[in-house]
């Protein structure tokens, strides 16, 4: 295969955001998750757990909490406001303010036609879900001190709050608090501070589950109003709760990062009473855990440490299987760094700002292993900041480094970047094309004549040249798929261009005739990247499931080599990955060589080479490097895997043949995290 | 190793107001060594026992009046004597309840101290430096004292030691500086000066110690620089007054203590023998910058043996009587017990050899965590033991003789009282207290058995050698003692549990084992797990001895094709060559001359010191002893022979150690000996297959290293240009 030399991008301070809020959707399998940075983000669950959709945040406005009304999605936070958001153009529907001051919590009702809202002033807010927005009904008996949680009963005759220092209990017809349950405060030094009621959960037997910031995790009867059990888990907040479907389980995060389970059993053998029994502490956290999802198979958490954490669990799985693996998903599951190969620049997207780096240079030659000296010292060239109020949902910059885009929900920017001695000069397109407004993917052509925007579920085509840029056509799909594209990629010819969609369509058009080509098979699983092969002019695809398909664009058909990897299977190690794929490129020397990468490793296939058989090993670099040259073609396959670099956010091809990776250790982001609560090591 | 045991309070202090002293003001022993007089600095005097802790009776004169002196007990007429206000001198006796009734005498000159040893009389040292007797001070009280000391000159110290007969008062004086050591004898009198070399300028010795020994007196003080130095005066030289003229005292430096930072305040130095001293007031080494720990040191190898920590305040006070330290500390006075037993070098620096074979007995010393935990205070095993050897013993004597006692009764008794007795103590006592008299116990009866032809008790020196606190050193002649008595037995467990038998006797042993006849051997009773050993050993051998001869490792028999014509092997047994039976079939030994060889390879040496003793051995002894050895590789290198179920055996290296250094002595001889050749081209073969296993090794060892360099990588930066190999 040969030798790379390696441009190693350690700079790309990317860091993702902490996790507030997050809610389950057992019908649709899809996890919403709310972070600090206001983005919200669907993880849908029965694919792998692909990230499909973000939804970019706003300035000052980040949801508190979730909640799935059937499909619909809301949000709301401490500006006060009741959000809807709009899963089909990734933005938010409408904002409904409630006038109560900061929203701590909304939850709905079982039947989905009231939304509660817990506010900071201490009123218990009802409003009435519609078909198209939802509107104020009134309000419960008003409170001294803010509602901090909900929970309906799942009867919906009953509400209970959670507030400082007790628990009421609605009735939510009458809006009367038909129960006050006192929280005992903590002990010591802390028994002068309220005690605030973080989370709770209202069961179908009337219990009642309490989470509260002296770390106690306490059962309530709700008939009576009593104490059940007290449960002392830690020595700082128990910040949430979730409960299992069918109420058999439920689980507590804590500030300490750990989350506890607690079961519903009997304790002895052969006894009806049941009672609430903790059972098991995960600790996959370091800092709070700020939000949980008790699904049917795994506990889901995340918080401060900004990780999502998949923790299966091991009673409802099969053990030993991909299934019952931890899965921890710490950068998203699609690009956030764009390459001019010609320029050798990288675009780098955060959420408020680009930036635009070149590469160093070396002249050196080194054999394997080396690092090479370096000639010229990689530089950065630009930082340009977003304007408005929208953080930035996608960005392209163009492969001969003289055009970059940006947009947010509100708006698309054009810029021209022209460079003279070393200087740079930005210039931004005004007059954009009036159809321009938002899109959920940008993308140049390989000549940097057309820019593609996918909005919705359309492409809009732009031509550009030095002085304007003018609207050329749009794409559109025979199907009436609602879902947005998520993923765009021009041909090198500047003859094709492919799209795909969250419902896993693939559509490619004929940019000659401006219509649309062919649609893909559809395969099972959401497509995370797809590229078209700049020689053969076979679309390449990878699938959030691992698998990997070539369609051939000229026959309209899969490729020989496409099914005879169908044929053979992957190899399983292949398929155990738990990161997908976000990117794919090509060699310009060899044809044959279709490059991949996920978060944790980058491959080579290569085509010629015969597929790896079940029984190889295949990860067999090592192997190789180990025996003699002769021997090696023996042993070779076809994916050639480097897991030298770890914590990939971008693998590409340069034109001179030089590999980019763009590494984000997960050291350097946890040292940027605040410190995690105090505990008491050994001897500390 | 000397050792400090758990001690105890004795009284409670009321030292002075800004704890400059302890309130004492001195402790005499008593008329036995369990009883006390303690003196404090201002009106009372106490009695104690100290192993109750319990006073007996206190006396205390009128106020106003102060005791200068501490109270000594006079055991002739069981009187006590004090000194009051520096001239009244108050004798009572115990039964005296008021002091002021008791006799009084009032002398003209300041009492310094009185003095008195046990059984001896009673001596007034005047604080001019006049010395008298009691009894003729009393007969004439108001007798002019002359000054013997200098103007300015002042007794800093003093004591009295009786040296055979005589009695002599040691005090020592200061004088501008400079300090004097006077050594007063008694009936006849004679007076000499010395005085002491100066240590840095303006240090004054902290304390002094003086013991008798060897018709010398030995003066042991320590400086504030942590300095402590021996000086020796011999008593038979004393020659009539020389007048005033001081000799200089030569000394040397017995000590250098850690001092910590700056200089000690108060400390104490104490000689407890000949060898050990105990040191209060000074730095432990290991535990900072704390002066307040009482130590004992061994000055012949300059090591701390024990030191414990006192709570409170230390004075620099210490006494030592009958084995018992009494150090007052913060507001306690404490007794505490130590013991000194004769060190050797073995014991001073461990038991490191057969921590392998020991590690499942648990040593007596190695705390467990069941006892750290649980506080047992014995251990299983121990307790196992001492179960063992008290069943085993059918007739318990009724009589309960003390340690000294059976010493007496060892040197005259017949075996059978003899036996009966150690082993009545070996059972009765803990054996970890015992330890330090087991050593003389061991010499004592080897000593008798040596002068006594008729005499020997070899269960009761087995005993005393399974104890495992015994080494050579303690009792030098025991292994040639069992060599001449034929007691292979003792020999095996000397050999087994001593940790430092010298090459010379390890050799010895040697010569006699490979020299007995078999059938004296095999009457001798071994230990049953080495026999077993050898026995699996041997019979594995016949077992297998057909199936052998095809499958002995493929790497020694490439090594044998082409070093030999088919001389020594096994695999080619139609090969032309003589050798009817390859004689590394068969064990050239019998079994219990084997077990007892493999004792010998066990035992630890240094080759220097082994090769001239290995000398000695005749070729025929040689070419047996390394056919045996052969032997022993083979049946190790055939299969994977194991060093088997934990059993005693020698290992494959020490195998190899001992066929080199019977070669290295012997080589010469072994060449012109026709016998040897076959088996010296074996033992060549042998050594090529260690070369080309060490070489692997090292080969191992090599990657092993490059492994671990791979694995320290580099650190890498924001940014660098990577060059990377894909196959």
């Amino acid at each position: 295969m040969g030798e790379f030399k390696v441009h190693r991008v350690r700079f790309f301070d990317y860091m993702p955001s902490a996790i507030r809020a997050m809610a389950f959707s057992s019908r649709s399998e899809r996890l919403a998750l709310a972070r600090a940075d206001g983005a919200l983000e669907i993880f849908n669950f029965a694919d792998n757990y692909f990230q499909e959709k973000v939804v970019p945040g706003q300035d000052s406005r980040a949801a508190e909490t979730l909640c799935w009304v059937g499909q619909r999605l809301f949000g709301a936070g401490l500006n006060g406001d009741i959000t809807e958001y709009d899963l089909d153009n990734l933005r938010l529907r409408y904002t409904v303010a409630a006038y109560g001051g900061p929203i701590w919590t909304v939850s709905s009702n079982s039947q989905g036609t009231l939304l509660a809202a817990g506010c900071e002033d201490g009123t218990v807010k009802m409003f009435e879900i519609m078909e198209e927005r939802i509107q104020f009904q009134r309000n419960l008996d008003r409170q001294k001190g803010r509602i901090i949680s909900l929970s309906w009963h799942p009867s919906g005759t009953l509400i209970a709050a959670g507030m400082m220092d007790m628990i009421r209990i609605f009735d939510a017809e009458t809006g009367h608090a038909t129960h006050r349950l006192l929280v005992e405060r903590g002990i010591g030094a802390s028994k002068s501070k309220e005690v605030v009621v973080w989370c709770v959960a209202f069961l179908s037997d009337h219990t009642i589950i309490s989470g509260d910031s002296a770390g106690k995790v306490q059962i309530w009867d709700g008939f009576t109003g009593t104490v059940v059990k007290t449960h002392l888990v830690t020595k700082w907040d128990v910040l949430s709760l979730s409960v299992s479907q069918d109420e058999s389980s439920l689980v507590a995060g804590t500030s300490e990062g750990t989350v506890i389970q607690f079961q519903f059993i009997s304790t002895t053998v052969d006894q009806q009473d049941k009672e609430w029994v903790r059972t098991r502490t995960f600790k996959n956290h370091s800092h709070d855990v700020r939000a949980l999802a008790h699904i049917d198979t795994a506990i889901v958490s995340g918080g401060m440490d900004t990780q999502l954490v998949v923790r299966p669990l091991l009673d409802k799985v099969e053990k030993n299987t991909q299934e019952s693996a931890l899965r921890k998903i710490a950068f998203p599951h699609r690009s956030l760094v764009c390459c001019a190969k010609k320029a050798g620049q990288l675009l780098f997207q955060f959420t408020e700002h680009l930036e635009l780096w070149k590469l160093g240079e070396s002249d050196g030659h080194g054999k394997p292993g080396d690092s090479l000296p370096l000639k010229k010292k990689p530089e950065k060239l630009l930082h340009l900041k977003k304007k408005g109020d929208n953080h930035i949902c996608c960005s392209a910059l163009s492969p001969c480094g003289g055009w970059m885009a940006y947009s947010t929900v509100s708006s698309v920017r054009l810029y021209r970047l022209q460079y003279i001695n070393n200087d740079i000069s930005i210039t931004k397109m005004s007059k954009l094309p009036k159809g321009l407004v938002s899109a959920h993917r940008l993308c140049f052509s390989s000549d940097s004549s057309k820019l593609f925007a996918s909005s919705s579920h359309s492409v809009i085509v732009i031509s550009l040249n030095q002085l304007e840029c003018k609207y050329l056509y749009t794409l559109k799909p025979k199907s009436g798929s609602r879902q947005p594209v998520h993923l765009l990629f021009a041909s090198e010819d500047g003859k094709w261009l492919a799209t795909a969609n969250t419902d896993c369509e693939v559509h490619v058009y004929n940019l000659d005739k401006q219509k649309l080509h062919c649609t893909v098979p559809v395969h099972s699983s959401c497509p995370t990247a797809i590229a078209i092969h700049p020689v053969t002019s076979n679309l390449v695809m990878a699938h959030a499931d691992q698998q990997i398909f070539e369609y051939s664009l000229l026959h309209k058909e899969y490729t020989e080599w496409s099914r005879k990897l169908q044929k053979q299977g992957l190899h399983s190690l292949w398929l155990q990955r738990d990161t997908p794929v976000t990117h794919i490129t090509f060699s310009t020397r060899n044809p044959a060589h279709i490059i991949v990468h996920d978060e944790f490793m980058f491959c080579i296939i290569d085509q010629n080479l015969p597929l790896p058989e079940s029984k190889t090993l295949l990860y067999n670099q090592m192997t190789l490097r180990s025996i003699p040259d002769q021997e090696r073609i023996k042993h070779s396959h076809a994916f050639k895997i480097c897991k030298n670099y770890q914590n990939l956010l971008y693998v590409t091809l340069l034109e001179d043949h030089s590999v980019v990776v763009v590494e984000r250790p997960l050291l350097d982001i946890m040292s940027q995290l605040p410190a995690p609560v105090r505990q008491k090591m050994f001897a500390t | 190793m000397a050792a400090l045991y758990e001690g105890y309070t004795l009284c409670g202090l009321v030292p002075a107001q800004n704890l400059s002293n302890s309130g004492i003001r001195g402790i005499e022993e008593e008329r036995d060594s369990d009883h006390v007089v303690v003196t404090d600095t201002t009106r009372s005097v106490m009695l104690y026992k100290v192993s109750d802790q319990k006073p007996l009776g206190s006396w205390t004169v009128k106020q106003g009046q102060a005791l200068t002196c501490p109270t000594v007990f006079n055991s002739q007429t069981k009187e006590y004597v004090a000194v009051s206000d520096n001239k009244v001198i108050r004798i009572w006796k115990e039964e005296d309840i008021v002091l002021d009734k008791a006799f009084k005498a009032t002398v003209s000159s300041d009492v310094w101290k009185v003095h008195c040893v046990q059984g001896g009389e009673p001596v007034v040292l005047f604080q001019r430096g006049a010395v008298r007797l009691l009894d003729s001070l009393l007969s004439a009280p108001q007798q002019p004292i002359e000054e013997v000391l200098a103007e300015e000159e002042a007794i800093r110290w003093s004591t009295n030691v009786v040296a055979e007969t005589q009695q002599f008062v040691i005090f020592t004086t200061e004088q501008k500086g400079d300090h004097f050591l006077y050594l007063q004898r008694l009936n006849p009198n004679t007076l000499q000066r010395y005085r002491l070399e100066r240590e840095e300028p303006g240090l004054t010795p902290l304390s002094f110690s003086a013991t008798y020994r060897d018709k010398h007196i030995l003066l042991l003080y320590l400086y504030p620089n942590g300095h402590v130095y021996q000086s020796v005066v011999s008593v038979r030289g004393l020659g009539a007054d020389e007048g005033a003229q001081a000799l200089p005292l030569p000394r040397s430096l017995l000590l250098g203590l850690p001092v910590g930072e700056g200089l000690l305040e108060a400390a104490s130095a104490l000689a407890l023998d000949e060898a050990h001293v105990a040191v209060v007031g000074v730095p432990h080494p290991s535990a900072g910058g704390g002066k307040d720990f009482l130590c004992i040191w061994n000055t012949n190898f300059q090591t701390l043996q024990a030191g414990k920590e006192m709570a409170g305040k230390i004075y620099g006070q210490l006494w030592s009587y009958s084995n018992k330290l009494f150090i007052p500390h913060g507001k306690t006075l404490s007794v505490i017990p130590y013991e000194c037993p004769k060190s050797s070098l073995a014991s001073a620096l461990g038991k490191l050899r057969q921590a392998k074979t020991e590690e499942s007995k648990a040593p007596l010393s190695v705390p467990s965590w069941n006892n750290i935990l649980h506080g047992e205070k014995a251990q299983p095993t121990r307790t196992m033991e001492t179960r063992k050897t008290r069943t085993s013993r059918k007739t318990q004597s009724a009589s309960n003789l003390t340690t000294d006692e059976v010493l007496e009764l060892i040197k005259t008794a017949p075996v059978e009282k003899v036996q009966k007795e150690v082993e009545g103590l070996l059972s009765r006592a803990d054996i970890q207290d015992l330890q330090p008299s087991m050593g003389q116990l061991t010499s004592t009866l080897v000593s008798r058995s040596l002068a006594d032809p008729a005499f020997y008790t070899p269960n009761t020196l087995a005993q005393l050698v399974h104890t495992r606190c015994l080494c050579h050193s303690v009792c030098p002649d025991l292994v040639l003692l069992a060599l001449e008595r034929k007691d292979y037995f003792l020999c095996q467990l000397c050999l087994q549990f001593f940790p430092d038998i010298p090459e010379a006797v390890t050799c010895a042993c040697l010569k006699a084992f490979v020299s007995m006849p078999d059938v004296e051997a095999e009457k001798a009773i071994l230990e049953p797990d080495s026999i077993s050993f050898m026995e699996t050993l041997i019979s594995k051998d016949q077992g297998q001895a057909g199936l052998q001869n095809g499958v002995s490792p493929t790497t020694f028999e490439e090594d044998c094709s082409d070093t030999l014509s088919g001389g020594g092997t096994q695999s080619r047994a139609d090969d032309k060559e003589k050798a009817p039976t390859p004689p590394e079939q068969i064990c050239p030994v019998g079994l219990h001359k084997a077990v007892l060889l493999n004792e010998v390879l066990q035992t630890a040496f240094s080759d220097t010191f082994l090769l001239p003793h290995l000398k000695d051995l005749s070729s025929h002894h040689v070419v047996l002893f390394l056919q045996y050895l052969q032997f022993l590789y083979q049946k190790y290198s055939q299969d994977a022979f194991p060093q088997m179920h934990g059993l005693r055996s020698p290992s494959l290296t020490q195998i190899m150690d001992w066929v080199c250094l019977v070669l290295d002595a012997h080589f010469t001889t072994l060449v012109m000996t026709p016998e040897a050749k076959g088996l010296l081209l074996n033992l060549h073969s042998f050594v090529k297959s260690q070369v080309r296993l060490v070489s692997e090794l090292g080969k191992i060892e090599g990657s092993l290293q490059e492994l671990n360099k791979m694995k320290g990588k580099k650190d890498v930066g924001q940014y660098s240009i990577e060059v990377i190999e894909l196959f």
